[in-house]
């Protein structure tokens, strides 16, 4: 068990390497910094003088480990275009698009969950063929599409909701909630269900199967040959078999909703580290990109390390290392 | 029939299943009575029906499945009329149901003592405390040693003997006066079988339990039953005492049925097949191909320098059940111990043994699917190692060809037949076109007794003992010299059984073929083979000639094997 975790650990810490590398490439291949921090004056000794203070002259191999050490230490090193410390830039931004993240998770996770196993019990009824059949709008329509659609919609024509923007913010410390007031939550809610209709369709379709599977096992038979409750059926024996093919989607698609954040927050224009990295992409902000890349490449790995955890505890047969 | 305390009374009950091409009659006009204390074996082949009369008692026949005539009456009340509720309250607490498969029954992320205390309080109005004595008292009367502990235990920490013992628990939790088993011990190994069917036997005795037995297994029936109902093709063809059935059967599909179960006592040259069909289902006897000609005979002499097509000597394999960092952590099972024997040309070499004992392995590692620790396999004389791509491993390997136990899962689905038979020749280039591989396929369904037809078909369109005949057809596109059979028939229905292994015989005797013939069906093995070696725990325990080893025994195991034979 803790040679499992050990394992997955070190796996993570391989990824985390590599991707590290990537990051650490940009800036050698996305332009040249210099010429992206001085203007068109700047003389040939300014040029050379930029160079050796940031280090540029130096060998790669030099370069790159003191890029790692500083990023293990949290520093990317200060934006280009902004001249601030992106950490620092990255920390502002990171409640926003963390919050949106959450509430579209938990839309995605109840809706899904929800739906999929009243779609799994119920196939053939007209509500599970209509849920079955919008279901397939989620996936096919690209996310952009689908938030103007719902900007139109609710801000536009309705004037229910605001169109963009995080309004009603409360600080609390560094961390900045829109959780605490009306107009907060008015403004996550439309991106944030423009964020998990994808996700939401993957999970529903998901549960969907596994559920049409499970109540084929022989074990669902069996627990109706003894007479137990539809709700003990469906909602203890069958789900908790659903859930462990389940969980690893899941966990891929929360890695997911923060990378694809990037579109929603741009249509929404919300102030998220997703809107920061589509900016740095425009003016070649370089440390901002790497710092962005290392952070979603994060967040994927410990996802997945907490899946993998998760397996263990939903799965005794891994858990015993069993069969 | 019925008096005042008959327990079960189905009266003219018969089943449809609508279905686009019309309506299949499951079950017509079917008449069973049970008394409290008796068990009652319902026998007959697959797609018999008999399942079927199992779920439509307690209303849980598949859809699109109906009653659509008849009544069931269980201890004088109408089972038709009552409602979805009132018949959930029926199921568990007054009849009972034990499924085949114990590694399914089960479900696997629930523990043991989980399920039997929600099923308990879904019966019993007890409290949590209660529910759980009662758990235990279930486990130990199920003969479950250390309940208190078996009951933090998952399904997956029990053997299957021991599952099935716990959905028998399961199935005893609301104390239900009827228990419905269906094919309760075909999963499981004889010895296991015996000790389960004791205690279905015993749990009908002591809590005066009607128990209604459904299989396919005449030795089952011999064994456990007071009356039998022998169903054929969704009616009832006989029923009576379980003496007179198995001693004076009416009714020729029975007596056919019976003659079809391999003798324990003697050894008969073919199997009997079951003979008595009404209707149309003769299309068997295909046109066979001319051996002598054909291009499936042209190796057909080759035989090995030494006389001995293969042997393996002191093969040992082993495999790593918990894998750890330090190897003395490491918790391994000795799958293969010093296995050591040798087939001689043209002989049939049974290997048999329990679930778990080994036998498959060693077939494995003959043809390569495994790579032995330690040990050497001679092929046709050759020293090989199977796992290598040289030249004398691929002859070797064409030489040595595999069926398999599970005609569903050996059979790629996504391919025609004709492309499954055709693969070795292709990848053994053995034909010089593409029309010549075509034939010979033909020529081989024809021969295994499918008819040229099935070639351009799927596997799903073929029933059970259709597919072990494409998996023959197969494996003689090679044109192999060694046969290794793993549990051919274990999967199939005895009449079924019967003529595959009548087929394998006559393509043995006219090809000159070796075989490996490995099977936990002891008459089956005395019928097949010419000798016989007992495996237990990845050891042989003893080898010899096939009858000197059923008349007289020598080692301890051989002797428990052959006393728990069902007899009849």
């Amino acid at each position: 068990m803790l040679s499992h975790i050990l394992r997955r650990i070190a796996q993570s810490i391989l990824v985390m390497a590599a991707v590290s590398l990537i990051s650490f490439s940009l800036f050698n291949f996305v332009g040249d910094p210099v010429n992206n921090m001085v203007g068109q004056e700047a003389t040939r000794e300014d040029r050379v003088r930029i160079r050796q203070e940031l280090g540029l002259d130096d060998p790669i191999f030099t370069q790159y480990t003191r890029f790692l050490g500083n990023a293990i230490q949290g520093d990317f090193g200060l934006s280009y275009r902004i001249k601030r410390p992106v950490s620092l830039l990255i920390k502002e931004r990171l409640p926003a698009t963390l919050e949106l993240v959450f509430v579209s998770a938990v839309i995605a996770l109840v809706v899904g969950i929800g739906a999929g196993v009243y779609t799994g019990i119920k196939r053939n009824g007209w509500l599970s063929k209509s849920i079955l059949s919008t279901s397939l709008v989620g996936v096919s329509l690209p996310t952009f599409i689908i938030g103007i659609g719902l900007i139109y919609l609710f801000a536009v024509t309705l004037r229910w909701l605001p169109s963009s923007g995080r309004a009603g913010v409360v600080e609390i410390g560094w961390w900045k909630t829109s959780f605490l007031t009306v107009d907060g939550w008015r403004s996550i809610i439309l991106p944030a269900i423009t964020l998990s209709l994808f996700q939401l369709t993957m999970i529903l379709r998901l549960v969907r199967a596994e559920m049409l599977e499970v109540m084929q096992a022989d074990y669902i038979k069996f627990a109706r040959a003894r007479g137990l409750s539809e709700r003990s059926i469906n909602f203890v024996h069958a789900l908790k078999n659903t859930l462990v093919p389940v969980i690893t989607i899941i966990g891929l698609n929360i890695g997911g909703l923060i990378a694809f954040s990037v579109i929603t927050e741009t249509v929404f224009q919300w102030p998220g580290t997703g809107l920061m990295f589509i900016q740095a992409v425009d003016f070649a902000d370089v440390p901002i990109m790497a710092a962005y890349l290392c952070f979603v490449a994060l967040v994927f790995v410990l996802v997945n390390l907490v899946v993998d955890l998760l397996y263990v505890v939903i799965d005794p047969r891994i858990r015993m290392g069993g069969r | 029939m019925a008096t005042e305390n008959t327990l079960l009374d189905v009266a003219n009950l018969s089943i449809q299943f609508p279905t686009r091409r019309g309506i299949i009659d499951a079950a017509r006009d079917i008449n069973i009575n049970l008394q409290p204390g008796e068990v009652l074996g319902l026998v007959g082949e697959s797609g018999a029906g008999k399942s079927t009369i199992g779920n439509a008692i307690v209303n849980l026949l598949e859809k699109p499945g109906r009653i659509s005539n008849g009544s069931i009456k269980f201890q004088g009340q109408e089972l038709r009329e009552l409602d979805d509720d009132a018949m959930r309250k029926v199921r568990g607490d007054r009849i009972g149901m034990i499924f085949q498969d114990p590694q399914t029954s089960l479900n696997p992320l629930l523990r043991i003592g989980e399920q039997l205390t929600e099923t308990i309080k879904k019966s019993l109005a007890v409290s949590d405390k209660e529910a759980h004595e009662r758990a235990l008292d279930l486990l130990v009367a199920v003969g479950i040693t250390q309940p208190e502990a078996r009951l933090k235990a998952y399904p997956h920490q029990f053997s299957g003997g021991m599952r099935q013992r716990v959905v028998i628990a399961l199935a005893l939790a609301g104390e239900p006066e009827l228990i419905i088993a269906d094919e309760p011990t075909t999963a499981l190994d004889v010895s296991i079988q015996a000790q389960i069917l004791d205690l279905i036997k015993d749990l009908c005795k002591t809590r005066n339990l009607g128990v209604i037995i459904v299989t396919h297994d005449i030795g089952v029936i011999a064994n456990i039953a007071d009356r039998v109902a022998v169903m054929y093709r969704g009616a009832i063809v006989e029923t009576g005492p379980v003496n007179q059935i198995l001693n004076s059967p009416q009714h020729p599909y029975t007596t056919s049925l019976i003659a079809a179960v391999p003798p324990t006592d003697r050894k008969l040259h073919r199997f009997n097949s079951v003979d008595y069909i009404d209707g149309s289902d003769s299309s068997n006897e295909a046109k066979r191909i001319d051996v002598s000609t054909h291009w499936l005979g042209e190796q057909n002499d080759l035989k090995s320098p030494d006389g001995v097509a293969v042997s393996v000597n002191n093969l040992k394999l082993s495999f790593v059940l918990q894998n750890a960092i330090f190897k003395r952590n490491r918790k391994t099972l000795q799958a293969v111990d010093d296995v050591s024997f040798s087939i001689a040309d043209g002989e049939t070499f049974g290997l048999v043994g329990e679930s778990g004992s080994g036998k498959s392995t060693v077939a494995r590692l003959i043809v390569g699917l495994h790579k032995p620790q330690s040990g050497q396999i001679r092929v046709m004389g050759n020293e090989v190692e199977l796992h290598k791509q040289d030249e004398k491993s691929l002859a070797a390997r064409r030489a040595l060809q595999m069926i398999f136990q599970d005609p569903y899962s050996s059979l790629n689905g996504r391919l025609k037949v004709l492309d499954i038979v055709a693969e070795p020749i292709r990848f053994f280039k053995m034909a010089s076109s593409e029309k010549q591989t075509r034939s010979i396929v033909q020529d081989l369904l024809d021969h295994v007794g499918l008819g040229a037809a099935a070639a351009m078909r799927y596997p799903h369109e073929f029933s059970g003992g259709q597919r072990q005949r494409i998996s023959i057809a197969r494996a003689l596109a090679s044109r192999p010299r060694i046969l290794i059979c793993d549990e051919p028939t274990s999967a199939l229905d005895v009449s079924i059984q019967a003529q595959i292994l009548n087929l394998l015989k006559d393509l043995q005797e006219e090809l000159g073929l070796t075989m490996l013939f490995i099977s936990h069906d002891l008459p089956v093995v005395r019928q097949m083979c010419d000798k016989v070696a007992v495996m237990r725990s990845g050891a042989i325990c003893e080898i010899a000639e096939t009858e000197t080893l059923f008349e007289s025994p020598q080692h301890e195991y051989t002797k428990h094997l052959l006393e728990l034979m069902p007899k009849m």
